[in-house]
């Protein structure tokens, strides 16, 4: 059976599969979200209107026997930063869709009375159904279909916070553990609110599985894949024993931790919340704590963790370096159990929690609360967010709108999403990402990281300007083209590094769908994704004025290096030149 | 001379965290790596004052090394 498109048109209740057109068909993951949201929504359009359209799609070896290829893409335009979107996220759904030999689902329109819907998936049908879930968190969504329906069911679902389409709420997707994995930031969350969608349940069984090519030279391409993937030391050893939360003490030294509303590039309490410090208290508290997590099926790095309470119970999964910087350095908490919390309530709320964290770095900047302020943070989550009081609005808002709101100067975004977890004057590559990104400031997009911090794939000295565009640019190229083929992003640590595994990605795709790709076309397919989401930006509204940094990180130096970003606008906007 | 040391990640296990003692003149980052029986081709990151540094560097008294092994995130 060929793969099919299931449309869903909220505004007439109707669901119906149709045929992949040809020039989607060698498209997956963000290569497919982002050519059908730039081909069906109009770029000046309402973002919470009915001409948003809310595209899920699976990767291109989604489903496949290829370890870590369960990531499953989401787009739209974006609420939070009127830029076209796309986020992707581990969990079971993408494999699920796969299997069901569904390339991608498209939900347009909108109801006209506020009504909130289920959306039931098999391999040959789609149901609408009202649902009485309001207000309720993703856990219970959860659980309350994996009883219904099963437990092996995949679920997408919103929490409250998409039911208020906050521009900061996400996506949850249902785990192997029955736990949840976020499309977290763009406000996707609130897309899939203002269609007055609570979640989609997917049922797999009877899903006609997939189909390969040529079975066998798929079966050894993945063998040399799976096999870089283990001997590698960062995605064989250092992210499954430590996690990505390794990281906060490797930019507390290099000085480039975003520290108190990026203040300074280092911080005191940096041991506290570090991923030595959880994984030693993964350990010691034991009970449910597991050092290593798959946050999908097929998964070999197991990245993930499950962080316990005191008492050895559940407290966060996926418990990662982002939301750790954002909620603590940058906030300047030290106290790992309450971060730990505030990244279960996130999850629960469906909230993403870079944007939430550093939305609280501002907020702290214009004393609503003080830096440090673990119980306050907390407290704004359980009573203002949940209940969406007019400060959990304001919040839920995200960083630049609460920043605007109190008159803050001082509020680090671009295109209106908060920047990640590398101060951009002492990891200037990420600068360069942050400010080119069709998707506001976004860590994913081209992790400079690799190669001014971590040693793989060469080394340019983060310090300095020189080579930090090229890197940017090569590293936007292959994420997007990584993005298409539903394979989990650490997979880049060995493909800088292991010829053999880059070459085997573009065998099995090769296998896989019967084609003759080489390298130059996984990069020209990356090129074109880039130039599409661009366009698509262009067309609403924004221009390389956009591209740009907050002044302030041009006008302050960041200690310990005392480094400035130092780009003009001209050096920024040669990113484009390819 | 006075050295700062410091160990990272999987480094730490039956060595130190943080260490500042008295080190013989002309110290390098191998150096210091080998006294501490870490192989050299466990070391990712070589931090020296918080800036990538050489392995073979001299090190000065008050300077703050910090060795990681081969690690990743993101």
């Amino acid at each position: 059976m060929s793969d099919r498109i299931l449309r869903i048109d909220m505004t007439s209740g109707s669901t119906v599969f149709e045929p992949v057109p040809e020039a989607w068909a060698g498209l997956g993951g963000r290569g497919l979200t982002s050519a059908i949201v730039a081909a069906e929504v109009p770029p000046t359009c309402h973002p919470l209107g009915k001409n948003n359209k809310l595209v899920f799609a699976p990767g291109l070896l989604s489903g496949t026997r290829a370890a870590n290829s369960g990531r499953l893409s989401a787009g739209a335009k974006s609420p939070l930063t009127g830029t076209i979107k796309e986020s992707n996220a581990g969990g079971t759904s993408a494999r699920m869709l796969a299997l069901m030999g569904i390339k991608a689902i498209i939900i347009e329109g909108m109801p006209e009375e506020k009504k909130l819907f289920g959306i039931h998936v098999t391999h040959d049908s789609a149901r609408i159904v009202e649902t009485d879930m309001a207000g309720a968190g993703n856990f219970s969504v959860v659980e309350k279909l994996s009883g219904e329906e099963g437990g092996k069911a995949g679920v997408i679902s919103i929490g409250p916070a998409g039911e208020m389409a906050m521009p900061s709420a996400n996506i949850s997707v249902k785990d192997p553990q029955g736990r949840v994995r976020s499309l977290g930031r763009g406000g996707l969350g609130a897309v899939m609110g203002s269609k007055g969608i609570k979640y989609l349940s997917i049922d797999p069984s009877d899903a006609p599985g997939i189909s390969y090519a040529d079975e066998n030279a798929f079966k050894e391409a993945s063998k040399v894949f799976a096999k870089a993937l283990t001997e590698h030391p960062v995605s064989g050893e250092g992210l499954p024993t430590y996690g990505t939360n390794v990281l906060l003490n490797v930019l507390h030294e290099a000085g480039g931790l975003p520290t108190r509303n990026f203040r300074t590039g280092s911080f005191d309490g940096h041991e506290g919340i570090s991923g030595e410090t959880m994984h030693a208290r993964i350990e010691e508290r034991g009970g449910e704590g597991r050092v290593r997590h798959s946050c999908h099926p097929g998964c070999v790095i197991q990245c993930s963790q499950v962080y316990p309470d005191k008492n050895g119970k559940v407290k966060a999964s996926g418990f990662e370096y982002e939301s750790v910087w954002a909620m603590g350095a940058n906030c300047g908490i030290d106290d790992l159990d309450a971060l730990a919390e505030a990244d279960h309530m996130l999850d629960d709320i469906g909230m993403d929690t870079i944007e939430f964290g550093v939305t609280m770095g501002v907020a702290m900047e214009a004393g609503i609360l003080s830096f440090g302020d673990a119980s306050g943070m907390l407290r704004i989550l359980k009573e203002e967010v949940t209940k969406g009081s007019p400060l959990g609005r304001l919040v839920g808002a995200g960083a630049e709108c609460l920043g605007k709101a109190y008159g803050m100067r001082r509020v680090p975004t671009v295109k209106g999403q908060s920047i990640p977890a590398y101060d951009p004057r002492s990891v200037k590559g990420m600068g360069i990402t942050y400010a080119t990104s069709t998707m506001g400031a976004d860590h994913t997009a081209g992790y400079t990281v690799t190669s001014n911090i971590l040693n793989v794939g060469g080394m340019v000295d983060p310090l300095k300007k020189e080579g930090q565009v090229e890197l940017s640019r090569n590293l936007q190229i292959a994420t997007a083209a990584i993005d298409s083929t539903g394979l989990c992003l650490f997979v880049a640590f060995p493909v800088l590094d292991i010829p053999e595994s880059f070459n085997a990605i573009v065998d099995m795709l090769n296998a896989r769908f019967g084609l003759s790709l080489t390298g130059d076309d996984v990069s020209a397919l990356g090129t074109s994704i880039l130039k599409t989401e661009r366009e698509f930006n262009r067309k609403a509204g924004f221009t390389e004025a956009a591209d740009r940094l907050p002044e302030f990180f041009s006008e302050e130096t960041l200690p310990p290096h005392n480094t400035i970003w130092d780009f003009s606008d001209a050096e920024v906007d040669a990113f484009w030149e390819f | 001379m006075e050295i700062g040391v410091r160990l990272f990640a999987g480094f730490r296990k039956e060595r130190f965290r943080e260490s500042a003692m008295a080190w013989e003149a002309g110290m390098t980052p191998r150096s210091i790596a080998g006294l501490l029986k870490i192989p050299m081709e466990e070391v990712g990151i070589i931090f020296v004052n918080g800036r990538h540094a050489d392995p073979d560097l001299p090190l000065l008294a008050g300077d703050v090394l910090s060795l990681f092994p081969v690690v990743g995130g993101g």
